[in-house]
């Protein structure tokens, strides 16, 4: 088996259940989209994937390799984590320089070019850069070290609208010219749709989904009419939720988009945001 | 460019029909070349898969063919082809969402005649 393989994985801290018996593979050369709400677990997978946390249960294998204390698969794996582990005091430049002499395949040129792009000030020390920059020289690191997979764990925090496009087209052309696995974890699902082929969505320590984009778009729509011509339309469908404006109703409701819809109602496909909103909320309707 | 990601239409359908319109417009001529699936998804923002979808409709067609290490080209009478197309669409996407429109509105017949006469006469 080739690619990133996650088996089985548990994990919790004291009486919360982190992980819950999670499998899942990340193949070669694939953008995948890490969607979870605040908590959901996507942070501590990431981490236990790239060996800084332990699992309670569970292995993961690189190219069928045990990950775990395997220095020759680790540094096939890079990670940008949320939170900023460079020392404080240490220049841009110097953290590009020091990265390099871990990941030797670390593009040094690439990186100066880009960092001219984002205007990353290579001279300041990491302490002094604001939330934004903190992010754009975490990027900036992630997108030069030239490995098979790279984990981008919130990339865009506290980037301006400018910034965060610059980073998905640098995104998408890095990949088109030397592909390579991407794996972007981000609340900004409406903005990563586009650029995303594979979803994973996970909720409360589970995989809920793991599909094509294209898969999970195609599962669900939204239906709107009469409030009696939708019950009686959604009467044997699985419906997620729905809204009420006056007699005029909204049901969302999952399942293969229909063909034949009776006239006075008005289907429309459902973009992945409202999906995983749909998806992760506590179910409003009972069913 | 612009790709409407909240159309019902998919992102690579998108694709495919903007190279025609680009196509059907002359900016595209015959025999020269369309942008690559790099410069396609960086512009646009989407998957590489995505653009590479939407140029395989084209190829499928027989509107663009690939040149071995060059890239993607405008096959010759992609012009004529497409016209062709369009005109048998036409119907189904404008006249009969026309007359469904005009059907809530309890338009007649009549009505419709006389405002396509007045489009004319503008």
């Amino acid at each position: 088996m080739s690619g990133i393989e996650v088996r089985n994985l548990s994990k919790s801290y004291g009486s919360t259940q982190a992980l819950n018996q999670v499998s899942i593979n990340f193949v070669e050369n694939r953008i995948y989209g890490l969607l979870g709400r605040n908590g959901a677990g996507k942070t501590t997978l990431l981490n236990i994937i790239t060996n800084r946390l332990f699992a309670d249960s569970g292995e993961v294998t690189l190219d069928g390799k045990v990950i775990q204390e395997n220095d020759i698969a680790l540094s096939k794996i890079y990670m940008m984590s949320e939170k900023c582990l460079f020392p404080e005091k240490m220049r841009v430049r110097d953290v590009f320089k020091w990265t390099a002499a871990f990941y030797p395949q670390f593009d040094m040129e690439y990186a100066f070019a880009i960092a001219s792009k984002f205007e990353l000030d290579l001279k300041k020390k990491r302490d002094s850069l604001s939330t934004g920059y903190g992010s754009i020289l975490k990027l900036v690191t992630a997108m030069s070290v030239n490995v098979p997979y790279v984990f981008f764990d919130e990339p865009v925090l506290g980037l301006d609208a400018n910034y965060r496009d610059l980073f998905y087209r640098l995104l998408i052309e890095k990949y088109s010219e030397k592909p390579f696995t991407a794996i972007v974890s981000t609340h900004l699902i409406d903005e990563v749709s586009s650029v995303i082929e594979h979803v994973v969505m996970i909720d409360k320590g589970r995989i809920i989904k793991d599909e094509p984009l294209e898969s999970i778009l195609s599962q669900g729509y939204t239906i709107t009419g009469p409030a009696s011509a939708v019950d009686l339309f959604i009467s044997d469908k699985d419906v997620m939720s729905y809204d009420m404006l006056g007699g005029l109703k909204t049901a969302y409701v999952s399942g293969k988009v229909p063909q034949d819809v009776p006239q006075n109602l008005e289907i429309t496909k459902m973009d992945l945001q409202k999906m995983f909103i749909k998806m992760t909320n506590e179910k409003e309707v009972s069913k | 460019m612009n790709i409407d990601f909240e159309s019902d239409k998919p992102i690579f359908v998108q694709i495919a029909e903007w190279l025609e319109d680009a196509i059907l417009s002359n900016a595209f001529e015959e025999e020269s070349q369309i942008p690559s699936i790099t410069e396609i998804s960086v512009i646009c923002k989407i998957n590489p898969a995505t653009a590479l979808k939407g140029i395989n409709m084209l190829v499928d067609k027989e509107v663009v063919y690939k040149k071995r290490g060059l890239g993607m080209f405008v096959k010759e009478g992609a012009v004529k082809k497409l016209m062709k197309e369009r005109k048998n669409r036409f119907y189904e996407s404008y006249i009969e969402a026309l007359l469904e429109e005009a059907r809530k509105l309890n338009l007649n017949k009549e009505d419709i005649l006389e405002m396509i006469e007045r489009g004319y006469s503008k």
